[in-house]
């Protein structure tokens, strides 16, 4: 059984190759008994999505139109 | 028999033609190095002297991930001669950010690799609207700034750049599981830094 350090190593690693089914398998099963593992996956997608933002220059979009208060 | 090594048609690298691409690769070019080098204006002659020599030195490139690999090959080696220059103050840098990354692990984990209570991630509320706001990404620069060197140096190869796995290991001259530990660890660091300063600032 691997340990939420291992876990979050694969999860990191996921980002950058296809798990195999063992490994799949092994985060399914931890997963489901550990919230903290489970935000940690859900935020590794955010933390993509986020930067590839950055890059594409949402940082500038938001200066530009001053939208202060909604 | 002709040895000239001129490019004809068919080979030319077509993606330097490419406006649009250009922008965007010298806009990612850019942001790269002002972070590593923390000044726009040597961040910006890195960049001038990466592109001269990539246009200088015109070659057959496979598709446009060559061509990004090859320029950013050459900003790395310019952004490491300006490092050098500097090197006391880098030095001085590199040691604390050494320190820091040597206790990386045992900040977050028990002694037998479970979530710390304190450390354990917590829901993020609504991360897609977050890009939206300025103040964001003032922090999300200062996570990245927070990550020692090496570690924001090869997340950024990975996720700004965006190089595959053996691109980086290549360029920066690592082994596969080196690189896997490192962007591991920039990742639980710049996760942490951002649930603290932005997602969970109600507590």
């Amino acid at each position: 059984m691997k340990n939420c350090r291992e876990i979050t190593r694969l999860l990191s690693e996921s980002q950058e190759r296809e798990l195999s089914l063992k490994e799949r398998t092994s985060l399914k099963l931890h997963l489901a008994i550990c919230s903290g593992c489970r935000n940690f996956s859900k935020q590794m997608g955010s933390l993509r999505s986020i930067t590839r933002a950055y890059t594409r220059g949402a940082p500038e979009r938001t200066g530009d139109n001053n939208k202060s208060g909604k | 028999m002709s040895d000239n090594a001129t490019p004809d048609a068919a080979t030319a690298p077509a993606p330097l033609s490419d406006e649009r691409f250009l922008q965007e690769l010298r806009q990612q070019m850019h942001r790269f190095a002002s972070l590593q080098l923390n000044d726009p204006q040597s961040a910006e002659d890195a960049v001038q002297e990466a592109l001269v020599g990539a246009l200088r030195n015109l070659r057959t490139f496979d598709g446009r991930s060559a061509l990004k690999t090859w320029v950013f090959a050459i900003l790395k080696n310019k952004i490491a001669d300006q490092l050098r220059q500097r090197k006391r103050f880098v030095d001085a840098d590199q040691l604390l950010n050494a320190d820091r990354e040597g206790h990386d692990h045992d900040e977050l984990f028990d002694r037998h690799g479970h979530w710390l209570k304190e450390e354990r991630p917590a829901h993020w509320e609504d991360p897609e609207s977050a890009i939206h706001e300025k103040h964001f990404w003032r922090v999300f620069e200062s996570c990245l700034d927070y990550l020692p060197a090496r570690q924001a140096q090869l997340f950024m190869m990975r996720e700004f750049i965006e190089l595959e796995s053996h691109e980086i290991c290549a360029a920066a001259e690592i082994s596969v599981s080196n690189l896997n530990v490192t962007l591991h660890r920039a990742r639980l660091r710049l996760r942490e830094c951002l649930e603290n300063n932005w997602f969970q600032r109600e507590e």
